[in-house]
């Protein structure tokens, strides 16, 4: 029972991530924005969140310092995908473009301000990990459910379930999502009722965007006590977890949580025993989660339900 | 004529980029160190002048991958696909290029190098069909499993290299391959050196930038020229009006991933059938830049193979000039920095092209519309 709660803490740490940046990308998609540049949201999101814990953490700690660093990294996010928002909506430029920009400038800022700003010129960003929950407090007690998901946890996990419920409240029921969806399947109709496209794409890529920045926080904290300008392509990760979910919420969750578990297995193979037994090389286990991953969408694809008009920039003037 | 004119515009809405991410650049110095700035812009712009020959013999030599890298994404983008895993791709085609040039020895010398440049480029081409093999048979989109084959083939290249007899456990990194393997310099180390005291320091660069500008004109000539080329066009643009015309989209779509895949693991084959002072795989679980960098080299090039040429040997040239920063006090991943801001730009520079195009067509049409009654030229 030990190794099944153990798996299941571990995979939370890569799922979390993965789940709230894959929703993050949905919004902007469902919008009618590709949003390639997840990854240097990522990167941007955790550089500057991670910064902040670097250089307050002599004065603060624990749960406070974490939601502070939360909101910062959500922040840096958004204005970051402001970016290519602008690019992408206003200017109508392609969209891969501006994505693979983003992409470029992120970790490359990143190491040239640690460099420059600060001692010593490294590029690590370290941080002390005071974030980790060792059993929630009555929750943690319960039998089954409270080792499985209420010790050895992060306020992070939960904060991402939310997001999850949210989200997919917030794109099926209510009026908001309504119109986020019409604007990436059909932008055109959208308008002739009224919906303002360029506003509404605007908040899908800027939500992507805090989104993004804050998976890339939530990322770098459980597993690393430093931050070296990368999230290892987490990224675009996401962007295939978006993709294996059909741009939908729940699938979406299933596909994180699918690939991270995968994910669990390549990284902590050797204190499964059953797994250790098995003799199979460490570099084997890390190929699985993207096997496995190729071979579920190899059945799955048949029917893709992308929006219609991502991708597609959207010309007032064109009919 | 046309054509020419149309490149010459789309070149210059390049150079318009380039300028708005070199200001940027420039004010990023400003700001971190308004003594040096100018200085480091200079530097910056010298790139491999500022080690004279030898440098620029770096910078052709730099230039190769990544021009290959190029082609190969800028290929994928004229077909109408995002060829995101030219990382992949490439390290593929480089172990089996370094498994050739390590074990085949039974080749003559002057075939050896040749033959394992083509494994490799084979190589290559197998792990990007199987993104189009993938995308065309069973609607997989070619981003996702792009990234995955990546990450597939980067542990692939590590497991192989650690468990075969191609591995320096020393160096954690690929043995040497045979003499013969390596790509011949073809005279370009007795160009591009300098001079320490009575010796000559040679730049690496040898004939792989000749087989990268060959491979460039090329597939130029495939593009522009050929049905076949003009096929896989026609299936980037509207893909419904050209199985319309009668061509099948699912050839086009594998065909252009192999030779996409193809261009990409010539670029590892270049990097690494190299002496034992060039470049080795390192076995490490970074997937390769040059992979992503042809991404930015495509979409500046405007995917246009000639420009490609020209804007891989621009990104070398800059890249190497950022190694000279250090002296000023600068760090030199401000020239990635520069390279996204420039591509960022290019983005609106195509805007700004059209529609200062657009303002001179009106203005010669209303100007024609008032002299002549009967418009000599319809044609565009």
């Amino acid at each position: 029972m030990d190794i099944i709660y153990f798996i299941v803490q571990q995979m939370m740490f890569f799922s979390i991530p993965l789940l709230i940046v894959a929703l993050g990308g949905m919004f902007s998609e469902r919008s009618g924005v590709v949003n390639i540049a997840l990854e240097g949201i990522m990167v941007a999101g955790a550089f500057f969140s991670i910064y902040f814990i670097n250089q307050v953490q002599d004065r603060m700690s624990g749960q406070g310092l974490l939601l502070l660093a939360i909101a910062i990294a959500a922040v840096s996010g958004l204005l970051f995908s402001f970016l290519h928002a602008y690019a992408a909506i206003t200017l109508k430029s392609d969209q891969t473009i501006s994505g693979t920009a983003l992409n470029m400038i992120a970790p490359a800022a990143a190491i040239y301000l640690a460099r420059t700003t600060l001692p010593n010129g490294v590029q690590q960003i370290q941080f002390i990990n005071t974030f980790r929950i060792e059993k929630v407090p009555v929750l943690g007690d319960i039998p089954v459910l409270g080792p499985l998901l209420f010790q050895n946890s992060y306020i992070t996990t939960y904060l991402g379930l939310l997001i999850l419920a949210v989200s997919a409240f917030v794109l099926y029921k209510t009026r908001f999502g309504l119109r986020l969806r019409a604007c990436g399947e059909h932008p055109q109709a959208a308008d002739s009722v009224g919906i303002n496209v360029y506003k509404m794409r605007y908040a899908g890529v800027l939500i992507s965007g805090a989104l993004a920045g804050l998976g890339g926080l939530v990322y770098v904290i459980p597993t690393s006590t430093n931050f070296n300008a990368t999230v290892s392509g987490y990224g675009f990760l996401a962007l295939a977890v978006l993709i294996f979910g059909q741009w939908k919420p729940l699938r979406i969750f299933i596909a994180a949580f699918f690939f991270g578990l995968m994910k669990t297995i390549a990284s902590s193979y050797s204190g499964i025993p059953f797994l250790q037994d098995l003799g199979i090389p460490s570099d084997i286990y890390k190929m699985i989660p993207f096997i496995a991953t190729m071979v579920v969408l190899a059945f799955t694809s048949r029917r893709s339900q992308a929006p219609k008009a991502s991708g597609v920039p959207y010309d007032k003037g064109a009919r | 004529m046309n054509r020419m004119k149309k490149g010459l515009s789309n070149a210059s809405a390049s150079v318009l980029a380039i300028l708005a991410g070199l200001l940027a650049g420039f004010v990023i110095l400003l700001i971190s160190n308004p003594a040096n700035a100018f200085q480091g812009l200079v530097t910056i712009l010298k790139g491999g002048w500022n080690n004279g020959m030898k440098g620029m013999g770096q910078v052709l030599y730099f230039a190769t991958p990544i021009i290959m890298t190029g082609l190969s994404v800028g290929f994928a983008f004229k077909t109408g696909m995002f060829n995101i895993g030219a990382a992949g791709q490439l390290m593929i085609g480089g172990f089996v290029s370094v498994y050739v040039g390590m074990t085949w020895t039974f080749l003559p010398g002057h075939l050896h190098w040749i033959v394992a440049l083509l494994m490799g480029m084979l190589a290559g081409m197998v792990w990007g069909m199987i993104v189009g093999l993938f995308k065309a048979l069973l609607n997989v989109n070619e981003v996702i499993t792009s990234i995955m084959l990546n990450y597939v083939g980067m542990y692939l290249v590590n497991f192989s290299i650690k468990n075969s007899h191609l591995y320096d456990p020393l160096k954690n990194q690929t043995a040497d391959v045979a003499a013969s393997a390596i790509i011949p310099k073809g005279g370009l180390d007795e160009l591009f050196y300098v001079t320490k005291g009575r010796l000559k320091d040679a730049s690496s660069v040898n004939a792989g930038i000749f087989i990268a500008i060959g491979f460039a004109i090329l597939i130029y000539i495939i593009l522009t020229r050929t049905t076949f080329g003009y096929e896989l066009k026609a299936c980037g643009l509207n893909r419904h009006a050209s199985r319309y015309a009668g061509i099948s989209e699912k050839r086009a779509i594998i065909s252009a991933m192999a030779i996409a895949g193809g261009l990409a693991g010539v670029a590892g084959a270049l990097m690494y059938l190299a002496p034992s002072r060039g470049m080795h795989i390192h076995v490490e679980e970074v997937l390769a830049a040059q992979g992503f960098n042809g991404i930015a080299v495509a979409l500046l090039g405007l995917s246009n193979p000639i420009g490609i040429i020209f804007t891989g040997l621009f990104v070398a040239h800059i890249t190497e000039g950022g190694r000279h920063l250090q002296s000023l006090k600068y760090m030199k991943e401000i020239i990635e920095v520069i390279i996204g801001m420039i591509i960022y730009f290019s983005a609106f520079s195509l805007l700004v092209r059209d529609f200062l195009a657009g303002r001179a067509r009106r203005r010669a049409d209303s100007a024609r519309d008032a002299s002549a009654p009967i418009p000599e030229e319809a044609k565009e």
